[in-house]
């Protein structure tokens, strides 16, 4: 098959109207780089899904980040992106201008340099992600523990994908206006570390098709395409079109050390609520490594009128929130989903703020 | 975040590689795959996540042949 028909039936798709969601951020990104809603009949939607771990991270999980940092003997570790997130008050950058111990690093192991060259300073990781991000911190520790270093400790924010898949497929947090996705394009890196496999339960039991998918244009095309067919035709298959990366049954290596560090458990999700056993917490063998990431207790609403919640479950468009673009920029945040770069609504933002219109 | 860019091992050192991005050349764990001096890793976050099955470019291309293979079957239900 050539691009250029493709291209065509997408284009040209008068069938019944179909939802499809990226679960990825990195996906959404592509999708606007591309402008690939441009390419696809206005019969077919693509709808951005719950895959920035950024933007799900509770506001009481910044609190904590922010409490440790501030704690005499303290320095706190982070990604870049988890920078500007607002906890109930204040951002891990304002914290730091405040004056937090904070530093972003590129990767979790520069901590490990950082603990052995600092040994009277407890070195905290913010330690957030799905399962592309779990076995880094699995091994770190792995790596903490052989050497015998006792001052590093992480802050768990994980969050684990399938369960999240299932919260949106279910409807358990429907309020009763939502639409439904047909088919999903599977997040490629998550995929890379869980494999192919693991969306086969959930295919079945929801009668979904997933396909997994690389980033370039054309691995979306290709997946939207594919998608459609499945759709179409009344299959919930799995197909995998990122095959140079991701495995039937993913990283087993990584699984182990992921298996050997943590154990399940609930998870609250910014904008979400409590999903269960969406998380991974550190397992017995490596409690003294946890600087206190159990309990969030309940999370402190965003302003109401944002709707992150409707956003991260597919139910709307960013555009579709009557904050996005006017009191919810980038710059003056209300939700997360507006402060990360991987968030739906920063990244429509980004690349049209004020166009109205079906690609934005 | 789960950003993830390809790179070719020049060279391993016990856990860690030198890994080639277009020129620049960085340390990498490897603690999480098997790999040997070059093949293509998958590297997020400091660290090695999968070994490429083949360079992203190669990839691309079969892409589209791959789409009539997975669509395949779909043909052979119609019949």
């Amino acid at each position: 098959m050539q691009i250029d028909q493709v291209l065509h039936a997408l284009k040209t798709y008068e069938g019944p109207e179909i939802r499809i969601m990226e679960v990825c951020g990195t996906h959404t990104v592509a999708i606007m780089q591309g402008g690939l809603r441009s390419l696809l009949s206005d019969r077919i939607t693509l709808v951005s899904g719950p895959g920035c771990p950024v933007c799900v991270t509770a506001c009481a999980y910044i609190d904590r980040c922010i409490a440790l940092a501030m704690t005499p003997g303290v320095k706190l570790y982070s990604f870049g992106d988890m920078m500007k997130i607002k906890g109930s008050t204040k951002s891990l950058s304002e914290a730091k201008a405040s004056g937090a111990q904070v530093s972003f690093v590129y990767s979790p192991f520069d901590v490990l340099t950082a603990a052995e060259k600092e040994p009277d300073t407890m070195h905290v990781f913010a330690a957030v992600g799905f399962e592309t991000t779990v076995p880094i911190y699995a091994l770190l520790l792995q790596q903490a523990a052989e050497k015998g270093l006792k001052n590093i400790q992480l802050l768990t924010a994980i969050k684990t994908i399938l369960p999240a898949l299932e919260t949106i497929l279910s409807g358990t947090e429907n309020d009763g206006t939502e639409k439904p996705i047909h088919g999903f394009i599977a997040p490629g890196h998550v995929s890379a570390i869980i494999g192919k496999n693991a969306y086969l339960d959930l295919a079945r039991r929801y009668h979904r098709p997933f396909t997994v998918a690389g980033f370039s244009p054309e691995h979306i095309v290709a997946a939207v395409y594919q998608l459609l067919q499945q759709i179409n035709s009344g299959r919930a298959d799995v197909t995998n079109l990122y095959t140079g990366v991701v495995a039937e049954n993913g990283n087993a290596k990584a699984q182990k050390a992921m298996s050997e560090v943590f154990e399940p458990g609930d998870a609250l999700w910014r904008g979400i609520g409590t999903i269960t056993n969406s998380s991974l917490y550190l397992n017995r063998t490596y409690a003294a490594y946890d600087a206190g990431s159990q309990n969030l207790g309940d999370e402190p609403s965003e302003s109401a009128l944002c709707r992150c919640r409707d956003v991260i479950l597919g139910n709307i468009h960013p555009i579709d929130c009557p904050l996005f673009g006017t009191a919810c920029t980038p710059a003056h945040a209300q939700g997360a989903c507006m402060v990360s770069g991987e968030g739906a609504c920063g990244i429509w933002y980004r690349f049209s703020p004020k166009k109205p219109g079906k690609d934005r | 975040m789960c950003v993830a860019v390809p790179g070719k091992i020049t060279e391993i050192i016990g856990s860690i590689a030198n890994v080639d991005f277009h020129g620049n050349t960085v340390r990498v764990q490897l603690g999480l795959v098997q790999a040997t001096v070059g093949d293509y890793v998958l590297v997020h976050a400091g660290c090695a996540i999968e070994v490429m099955k083949s360079g992203q470019a190669e990839e691309l291309l079969t892409l589209f042949d791959e789409l009539d293979a997975i669509m395949a079957p779909e043909k052979n239900d119609a019949n």
